[in-house]
């Protein structure tokens, strides 16, 4: 089902507000809602879900305007971030609810019923434990169950509020890849809020970026991650460090000393530089390069990177050296940047 | 290993807890307020109900005047109770579900019956509904209702001193549960009646027991707002706490506590209800809602 989100605002006194947000969510694509927390995210969420209603603008449904209609009719699928399951039913009580509450006409028969959450079950791969309660599970298994009740009302649209958010590291990866098959299987539309880019950019088809309440950037992994379209989306996504530059029509400078580097962005009289610490490296110092002493060397997971505070100001430039050799605390150094991005202020 | 950091050594038990005296100490001193205030009341309710003899004990509740007053506890209670279930239910949904003006002055309000003497609750049903002076009195009587010193005047002040217990009991745990429980179910095709059913009453179930019973026991053992709304009417409009009392200033004393040792025992069974009640919904409590 294709869903477009038109214009949408929200107001509340508080965080999670959303300003005039549009968006085009295509059939049968896993699309992720990422922003830091208040961003409006799972408001937007909601908002597709008909738990909240937008103060202005539209959603529809394919064709159908869903804006004005209950939540209850939307025929979504939504799995909270701490499952909701409920707790005095058994798995598969709670996997039937959905059909259980149809009216009369609708209500598949017992057996129906029966069988169809069996199948479900199975789907989640946790064929044998029907007759438990959400208590005995694990939190992954709590995840899959409350996934199977979603999916037993054969929604229009899968919606997920921070599905991982609530899981160790390790039950999180699996499930992810467990989720991105799943949804290749099943093919229903998906929307998932996170606030983990990570998670964002290795499971969605698109990934739509939001901050206080505005649409940033909607792109896949590739696009957000390689040509940014804000400063924010730059260092939300993936690891950044930047130094204020002026432009003065050829190069760049800092703290009004040129230096060589290779940008895109436009940016008639300067702003921020924005590079990741992988397109920055460390060489000997020499005119027309930027230069900075070391503040710390340290381990990340797959190599290390130094810190570099730049000219007289407290500007700190972030590099990944290697992890056998690389400068040393204290020591002069100079930058070359490979590529970065300028945006304004 | 050093001596310091031993675990479960003896050297560190001085840091966690009091001395062995002054544990006894203590111990001894909260039994023997217990023994005191507590346990010796009890015992000397039901000896003294005992004192003639069972035979006699069981006679007192032949008695007319006994079995109307025990009749109309019981249908005091089964009105007030249900009421206050009602609005409890009604008040902490309210309260925990929804944002609206005046929210915390409703709160306050719920309390009232509890910072109020129970003989001005009385008082001021007495003032509203009295027969000669109170303001709507004069109307009710031209049409044929009694309120004070009457059925009606009793459940009043009995609902108001009992308002309450079902509320206090559930808000907070209403609070804590929060709505995604109800969120969920509305998502999955539910309507508002079916989700109270099916999700919400089920969620606070011990909790809306709990508060039933407490609420109950204060229905039934209400003294002081019913002694006042009531006229003490032998047969007609006193309840058991009332009837323990006429009974009482007779100087029959068999009878008082015999009358006195029902209620008694009502309050023991609640007693043991409520632990009953806390070893298994202090659990679910405990148990961390996202695991």
């Amino acid at each position: 089902m294709q869903i477009r989100v038109i214009d949408i605002a929200k107001d509340f006194g508080r965080t999670g507000a959303l300003r005039g947000v549009s968006l085009d969510i295509r059939d049968g694509e896993l699309i992720a809602l990422l922003g830091p927390s208040g961003s409006g995210k799972t408001t937007l969420l909601r908002v597709i879900a008909g738990l909240e209603a937008p103060s202005a603008g539209k959603v529809y449904f394919g064709d159908e305007d869903a804006t004005g209609v209950p939540v209850q009719k939307r025929r979504i699928g939504f799995v909270f971030q701490n499952y909701a399951l409920f707790k005095h039913m058994s798995v598969a009580d709670n996997i039937a609810y959905g059909l259980d509450v149809l009216p009369r006409s609708e209500q598949p028969s017992k057996a129906d019923i029966r069988k169809r959450v069996q199948g479900l079950l199975d789907l989640v791969q946790l064929s044998d434990i029907g007759g438990r309660y959400p208590r005995e599970l694990s939190g992954g298994q709590q995840q899959r169950v409350a996934l199977a009740r979603a999916l037993a009302v054969e929604p229009r649209v899968l919606l997920l509020d921070e599905p991982f958010g609530a899981l160790d590291a390790k039950v999180r990866k699996d499930l992810r890849r467990w989720l991105r098959e799943l949804h290749e299987r099943t093919g229903h539309t998906t929307v998932f809020v996170t606030h983990d880019q990570e998670e964002a950019l290795e499971l969605a088809d698109r990934v739509a970026i939001l901050n206080a309440g505005q649409l940033e950037q909607v792109g896949t992994a590739d696009e957000v991650y390689d040509s940014p379209a804000s400063a924010f989306v730059m260092s939300f996504v993936g690891d950044t460090s930047s130094i204020p530059v002026e432009f003065d029509g050829t190069r760049l400078t800092h703290e009004g000393k040129p230096f060589a580097a290779a940008f895109a962005g436009s940016c008639p009289s300067g702003g921020r530089l924005y590079v990741r610490p992988k397109d920055i490296e460390i060489c000997e110092v020499a005119p027309g390069r930027l230069e900075g002493r070391v503040v710390n060397v340290h381990r990340t997971a797959a190599g290390r990177r130094a810190r570099i505070a730049i000219g007289t100001g407290p500007v700190v430039l972030e590099a990944e050296v290697g992890v056998d050799k690389g400068p040393s605390v204290g020591e002069l150094v100079g930058l070359e940047v490979r590529i970065g991005r300028v945006f304004a202020d | 290993m050093p001596e310091h950091i031993r675990p479960g050594g003896q050297a560190s038990a001085p840091v966690t807890t009091e001395s062995a005296a002054a544990r006894t100490a203590l111990i001894a001193l909260a039994l023997a307020f217990l023994a005191l205030f507590l346990i010796l009341p009890v015992i000397v309710v039901f000896s003294e109900a005992l004192r003639k003899g069972v035979a006699f004990y069981l006679a007192t509740f032949t008695d007319p005047d006994a079995q109307a007053a025990i009749r109309l506890t019981l249908i005091v209670a089964a009105i007030a109770v249900p009421l206050n279930m009602i609005f409890g239910i009604a008040a902490s949904w309210a309260i925990a579900k929804f944002e609206f003006p005046g929210k915390s002055l409703l709160i306050t309000l719920i309390d009232l019956p509890f910072s109020i003497s129970p003989v001005v609750s009385g008082l001021i049903y007495v003032l509203l509904f009295g027969g000669a002076q109170g303001y709507f009195g004069p109307w009710l009587k031209a049409h044929g209702v009694e309120v004070i010193f009457a059925l009606p005047g009793i459940v009043l002040a009995t609902i108001f001193v009992t308002f309450p217990f079902v509320a206090r009991e559930l808000i907070p745990l209403m609070q804590e549960q929060g709505n995604t429980d109800e969120e969920a179910a509305l998502t999955l095709g539910a309507g508002g009646l079916r989700v109270f059913l099916t999700v919400t009453l089920p969620n606070i179930r011990w909790g809306l027991l709990y508060g039933v019973l407490l609420c109950n026991a204060r229905a039934m053992g209400e003294f002081g707002a019913v002694s006042v709304v009531s006229g003490h009417i032998r047969g007609l409009t006193n309840t058991m706490p009332l009837q323990v009392e006429i009974l009482y200033n007779e100087y029959n004393f068999a009878a008082a506590f015999a009358m006195a040792s029902l209620l008694t025992l009502l309050a023991l069974v609640t007693l043991l209800a409520k632990t009953l009640l806390e070893m298994h919904y202090g659990e679910a409590l405990a148990r961390p809602p996202r695991m």
